[in-house]
């Protein structure tokens, strides 16, 4: 029975899918603005299947640049994300009841896989929009684009942006610590026995 | 030349002299005052200060301590600034029974109260010159209601406010004849047909709506001031009058010959029970009406055909005069209820009245006569005592916390602060100059926030820079907070400053709108959204159905109008932010302009007299690209067959609408 999962290791996995599920009572990401004209600031959330926050303003004050308008029907990514997620945790339980540690390890690369592509997408997502501007602009400046940070701070123009996790984010972060701890306590846990 | 200069040091020495015998103002001021007005940029006042206007019409807001003017809110006047009065969705505001009434005179103020005490629901305001009173909401800021008092002239008792909100009143200043009837000037005739009335507005708790619930008939005199009581005197109203010598001319003269004119105390829970059994008398009248829904952010005038009078000649035990010293003018009474503070401009002396007192003079009808049927206390049976050589001209009673009463002194120019325990006087301070009315945060309520008593003076003189002949007028701040008061500061008012109110600034400004949720716009003309934008022909009118959001107006070129139309611009704000207004007018409108709040609808109306081509603009500097915010309307010849058409950029809305 060496190859099997640690109590603890049975138990993260309902953890794990605890984190995973914040995600569809919090907004994942956060992108913050501020701006002398905004002193109280302006946000929007990003959510594993919608948008909130101050998307119209946002969208009202682009125009002026050329980005194009924020819509939700846009991203697709809103309808897999809730799929993929689901599936990662209905996952987690195949993996509770083989109880195997591959099966683990398995599970844990698919959420670094999912983790990454995201990010990747989101960036993609954001180089679009911050690049791909209307010809026809009232304001250009020459050189000039507005990605907004993947996360961090960036100022543009009059702007200045914040970009980082919001609760469910963070949720969606500690799971990953969780699974890469558990994997590390339990590929050192089957070394000690093989030893 | 050694001469010259030796005159010159003689001439200054006198000069220096005679200032030296003079007190200077400047002296007033000590060391730390700037400091307790200072507000550093970026923070906010502690105090909402409503001011009235006077012969602005207007109601202007000032922060306290810092005297900053942050807004003034139309109210009885026009105001091409913001279009009040001039666009058709307010133009009802000021009608009145004899037509469209663009001015008026504004003097006192009262802001809602529960149990006594600010709730900041609703400000209300009087008209003195077109009797009316007018409600204010105060998450908005804006004159909701406007209501005129028929029966009456010179509305100046008014808008003072029941303890729990239940009544405004509206007492005549110039008593007339009932019915507006057309009698002759002569003593005779004023002594027989001439009536002064108090009507009582009643204030609906939910919506704050104004009705005239009942009016009270009186002898015509002048009445001049009011107060409801509370705490143990509520369901009373004290009035003060003059012109009991019912002179019709020369008042100045005339009407100063009584040693004693009244205060008039009025039962108005009698009165109440009088209507409920049908002892009111109904009389055929017409007046106005006026509210604005917030919704349609348009005005509707209702013209109203009746009003109950009670006549207390046949109405027993309803109303009572009590006399009081040379032509009464403030007429205050204390945050306990208890006292009655009439000031007698003329009189060398305040007279304090005990509520229990009166009550008890009426127990045992203890009258020295009567004043056309109605029954006069005995001026010494109703007194608590009288404040001795307080000053010259008292006007004015305000209130702190702490048993201290704050007297406004015409003539000699001053406040006066005295102890209500003892009726002695504390302290004085000059004003700049000739105050009339006075304030303290709350000092009309059964808790008075203290703290300041604000002057508001009639002359200014050498206290700014000179502006010509025609000089603002001003108010100046002081500390009462340890025992003697402090001088803080003075700055000017827009038009002249008569009463005032003030509530702490917690109490409202988290209730301020934004802006106006454009789902709840129901406007008949609305455009939610440039596809709903179009233009439409009615015979001669022509109605625009535009809208607005940075940096375009839409449609913004219109063909198709011609001479002899009566073009109706409806702008809709699509912004849905803060802080974030369009302005809208076109060349030679012979109106104003429109101010149009995000969400909300305003409508311009636009005669043309020639053709041509008119150019039209958006007036607030909204965004970087404000100035591009502009089109054109084309003007044809009257007869002529230009099609209509418009359009904005590539978008053929008239394609759209087509469809």
């Amino acid at each position: 029975m060496k190859n099997k999962l640690s109590l603890g290791g049975r138990i993260s996995i309902f953890l794990v899918i605890a984190c995973i599920a914040t995600l569809w009572f919090f907004p994942m990401w956060r992108i913050d603005l501020a701006a002398p004209q905004y002193p109280e600031g302006i946000y929007m959330n990003i959510w594993i299947n919608h948008l909130s926050g101050d998307v119209e303003i946002i969208n009202g004050l682009n125009h002026y640049i050329g980005m194009k308008t924020i819509h939700e029907e846009d991203f697709k990514e809103f309808v897999y994300l809730p799929i993929v997620l689901g599936s990662f945790c209905g996952l987690g339980l195949l993996v509770f009841f083989w109880n195997r540690r591959i099966g683990y390890y398995i599970w844990t690369s698919i959420f670094l896989l999912i983790a990454a592509i995201s990010m990747y997408d989101f960036w993609k997502w954001e180089y679009d929009y911050g690049h791909n501007l209307d010809p026809t602009a009232p304001i250009k400046v020459p050189g000039m684009a507005y990605q907004p940070p993947l996360i961090g701070y960036k100022k543009m123009l009059n702007f200045e942006a914040l970009s980082q996790p919001d609760i469910g984010g963070w949720f969606y972060i500690i799971a990953g610590g969780i699974l890469v701890g558990v994997c590390f306590y339990e590929w050192k846990r089957s070394k000690k026995k093989m030893a | 030349m050694k001469r010259f200069s030796l005159i010159l040091i003689a001439v200054g020495a006198i000069v220096f002299a005679q200032s030296c015998k003079m007190k200077t103002t400047e002296a007033a001021v000590s060391g730390d005052a700037a400091s307790k007005v200072y507000v550093a940029p970026g923070k906010y006042d502690e105090f909402y200060n409503f001011v009235s206007g006077g012969f602005s019409g207007q109601v202007s807001v000032y922060g306290l301590p810092s005297g900053r003017l942050l807004k003034v809110i139309p109210v009885f006047s026009q105001n091409p600034e913001n279009g009040y009065g001039y666009n058709e969705e307010t133009k009802p505001m000021l009608q009145t029974s004899h037509g469209f009434i663009p001015w008026d005179d504004e003097h006192h103020l009262a802001l809602s109260v529960t149990n006594g005490e600010h709730d900041g629901r609703w400000l209300f305001a009087n008209a003195n010159n077109t009797p009316r009173v007018a409600r204010i909401d105060l998450k908005t800021f804006k004159t909701v209601e406007v209501l005129e008092i028929p029966n009456s002239g010179g509305n100046h008792s008014s808008p003072f406010i029941t303890e729990n909100s239940e009544y405004i009143i509206a007492g005549t200043r110039f008593s007339v004849p009932i019915a507006e009837q057309e009698v002759a000037l002569t003593a005779e005739s004023f002594k027989a047909n001439f009536k002064s009335t108090v009507s009582f507005v009643g204030i609906n708790q939910q919506t704050g709506n104004m009705g005239i619930s009942f009016q009270i008939v009186l002898p015509g005199v002048d009445l001049d001031l009011a107060r409801a009581g509370k705490g143990p005197s509520h369901g009373w109203f004290f009035l003060s009058c003059y012109n009991s010598e019912q002179a019709n001319t020369l008042k100045e003269v005339n009407s100063s010959q009584k040693d004693k004119d009244f205060i008039v105390a009025i039962n108005w829970k009698k009165a109440e029970e009088y209507v409920k059994a049908g002892k009111g008398r109904k009389m055929t009248t017409e007046y106005y009406h006026n509210v604005l829904n917030e919704e349609t952010h348009t005005a509707t005038s209702n013209i109203m055909k009746e009003v109950i009078t009670l006549d207390p000649n046949e109405l027993k035990d309803m109303v009572y005069f009590i006399p009081c010293p040379k032509s009464p003018h403030g007429c205050d009474v204390n945050p306990t209820g208890e006292y009655i503070v009439g000031s007698g401009k003329l009189a060398a002396l305040i007279p304090v009245f005990s509520f229990d007192k009166i009550q008890k003079a009426i127990a045992a009808k203890t009258f020295e006569g009567d004043y056309h049927g109605i029954p006069v206390i005995k001026y010494e049976a109703a007194l608590h005592g009288e404040v001795k050589k307080p000053g010259l001209g008292p006007l004015h009673t305000e209130f702190d916390a702490k048993g201290n009463a704050y007297t406004s002194f015409f003539v000699s120019s001053e406040i006066v602060k005295w102890s209500l325990k003892d009726l002695t006087v504390l302290d004085r301070v000059p004003t700049y100059y000739s105050i009339g009315h006075l304030m303290v945060p709350g000092g009309d309520t059964k808790s008075p926030y203290g703290k300041y008593v604000v002057a508001y003076n009639k002359i200014t003189k050498d206290r700014y820079l000179p502006t010509g002949p025609e000089l603002t007028q001003s108010a100046q701040l002081y500390s009462i907070e340890g025992d003697k008061m402090q001088l803080l500061l003075d700055y000017p008012t827009i038009g002249e400053p008569h009463y005032a109110q003030a509530i702490l600034a917690d109490k409202i400004k988290g209730q301020s709108v934004k802006f106006y949720d454009i789902n709840h716009n129901k406007h008949p003309y609305l455009a939610k959204g440039e596809k709903e934008t179009k233009v439409v022909r009615e015979g001669n009118k022509v109605h625009v159905y535009m809208t607005a959001i940075r940096s375009h107006l839409t449609p913004d070129n219109i063909e198709g109008v011609r001479v002899g139309d009566e073009v109706y611009f409806h702008i809709t704000n699509l912004e849905q932010d803060w802080d974030i207004p369009h302005g809208f007018a076109v060349k030679h409108a012979d109106n104003a302009e429109l101010l149009i709040m995000p969400g909300e609808t305003n409508t311009l109306k636009f005669v043309p007299k020639k053709s041509g081509i008119y150019p039209f603009y958006c007036t607030d500097f909204c965004s970087a690209l404000h100035q591009e915010m502009q089109g054109y309307l084309r003007v044809s010849p009257a007869g002529s067959n230009t099609p209509l058409k418009w359009y904005m950029g590539k978008q053929d809305t008239t394609a759209v609408a087509a469809k």
